[in-house]
């Protein structure tokens, strides 16, 4: 009996036109996809889409969130998840599924108009379908974004031996609480691993420094202090130094300096070394 | 607690609305203001003010405050330009204002200078609390 939700027509349709819809949807798809796709491809890729739609649709189901539709659920969230690794746009993707609306639309009017009345249905479960497979493309791009976020979070905290026994740290950009973790534990261990006993912190590249980020910086410095290594922190911009004062950051007896020169200068000195002019000798 | 009401003066562009409910969100906000005070024409040493005052109210909002949004607006006031940032959550409220606002009282492990810093920051600082929540409006005018 057709329910108002009726969709026995289509899929009747689909069952016997099967392989003229496949066709139709394939092209339409390939169409979207040129040169990055083959249509060998794209119909391997679309071939247990339509057997798993058939399959629930066989079992009764007409809503997409129907059990009967699990194997099909997860062939889409799989194809997104793939398209979106592979750099393919999100309507790049959904037009898989999407054109099969319009490949039934058509064998529909060719052959049985009278099925019409379904369309709706069919409709609203193909574009629940393609809503699916936006939730996986987007998921599925977060997580490569969190994680080309992670190898910039280390890439960018670089310490570098300027001397023997002296190592600096060049931050560069937003600090967010995150980043700066990074920075201080890898400031830590490298002062460990190449028995250094000094540190410059330089925040020259830094565009603000709220309360969080000094807290962060004053309890490196305590810790390299407890492990025997003294910081200095330089590169205090006058936007910044106002910016502390205003907010009432202390920075206590750490030594800070304006520029990365002025606390190499100091450091070298704290280090019992000197740098001079020589006379050159031809 | 009222959320997104829009002010009818007319010298103002419409506010921008961001959500606070992750560490991710601060930096959002903190970049948004800072292409505010840009267009407001704001110097350096006050671009980072107001910059630095958001970033600590922002931070507030998502860890005292549970979590809430910001709005974010260029406003006009007799030919001067300036940015107006609010930031309004539903948690549980400053307890105690004083302490709180006394500078060095922090209830979460923090350097309890976010607040009493922020104003001093800004032009203009108005806080509304309750147990239903907290409401604090900045505005940096540019000079
Ligand atoms: N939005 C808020 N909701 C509830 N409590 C708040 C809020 N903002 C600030 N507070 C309270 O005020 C105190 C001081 O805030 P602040 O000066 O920013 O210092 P901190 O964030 O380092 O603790 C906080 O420890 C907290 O108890
Ligand atoms: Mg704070």
């Amino acid at each position: 009996m057709a329910t108002s939700q009726g969709i026995e027509q289509v899929v009747a349709l689909l069952q016997a036109q099967r392989d003229r819809v496949f066709r139709s949807w394939v092209q339409a798809v390939a169409v979207n996809t040129r040169g990055r796709r083959t249509a060998a491809e794209t119909e391997q890729e679309l071939r247990p889409m339509l057997d798993a739609l058939l399959t629930g649709l066989s079992a009764g189901a007409v809503d997409a969130n129907n059990p009967a539709f699990d194997e099909l659920r997860a062939i889409l969230a799989e194809y997104s998840r793939a398209r979106a690794r592979q750099g393919f746009t999100p309507a790049e993707t959904s037009v898989a599924v999407f054109a099969l609306r319009d490949a039934v639309l058509t064998a529909l009017h060719d052959s049985n108009p009278a099925a019409f009345a379904d369309f709706p249905a069919f409709s609203k479960l193909v574009d629940n379908l393609g809503l699916i497979t936006f939730e996986a493309f987007v998921q599925a791009r977060e997580t490569v974004i969190a994680n080309q976020t992670e190898q910039l979070l280390e890439l960018s905290t670089p310490v570098v031996k300027l001397w023997e026994g002296i190592v600096a740290v060049p931050l560069v950009g937003t600090l967010d609480s995150a980043r700066t973790q990074v920075v201080m534990e890898t400031l830590l261990q490298t002062l460990v691993s190449t028995g250094s006993a000094h540190a410059i912190i330089d925040i020259t590249g830094v565009p603000a420094v709220d309360t969080q980020v000094a807290q962060h910086l004053l309890k490196t410095v305590v810790a390299a202090r407890l492990m025997g290594a003294e910081c200095v922190i330089s590169g205090i911009r006058p936007q910044i130094a106002q910016t502390i004062v205003g907010l009432g950051i202390e920075f206590g007896d750490i030594a800070t300096k304006s520029n990365l020169a002025d606390a190499l200068r100091l450091t070298l000195q704290r280090a019992g070394l000197e740098v001079r002019k020589i006379a050159r000798t031809s | 607690m009222p959320s997104a009401v829009t002010q009818s003066n007319p010298t103002e562009s419409p506010a921008q609305q961001m959500d606070i409910v992750s560490d991710a969100d601060v930096v959002r906000v903190r970049q948004a203001v800072r292409t505010l005070a840009l267009k407001a024409a704001l110097s350096i040493v006050d671009q980072t003010k107001i910059v630095t005052a958001a970033s600590e109210l922002a931070r507030n909002t998502l860890i005292h405050g549970g979590g809430g949004s910001a709005q974010l607006e260029l406003v006009h006031e007799r030919e001067r330009a300036g940015v107006r940032a609010t930031f309004i959550d539903s948690g549980p409220g400053i307890a105690d204002i004083e302490r709180a606002m006394a500078g060095g009282n922090s209830t979460a492990g923090g350097l309890g200078l976010g607040l009493s810093g922020s104003r001093r920051l800004v032009d203009s600082f108005d806080l509304k609390t309750a147990a239903g929540g907290t409401r604090v409006t900045v505005i940096k005018w540019k000079r």
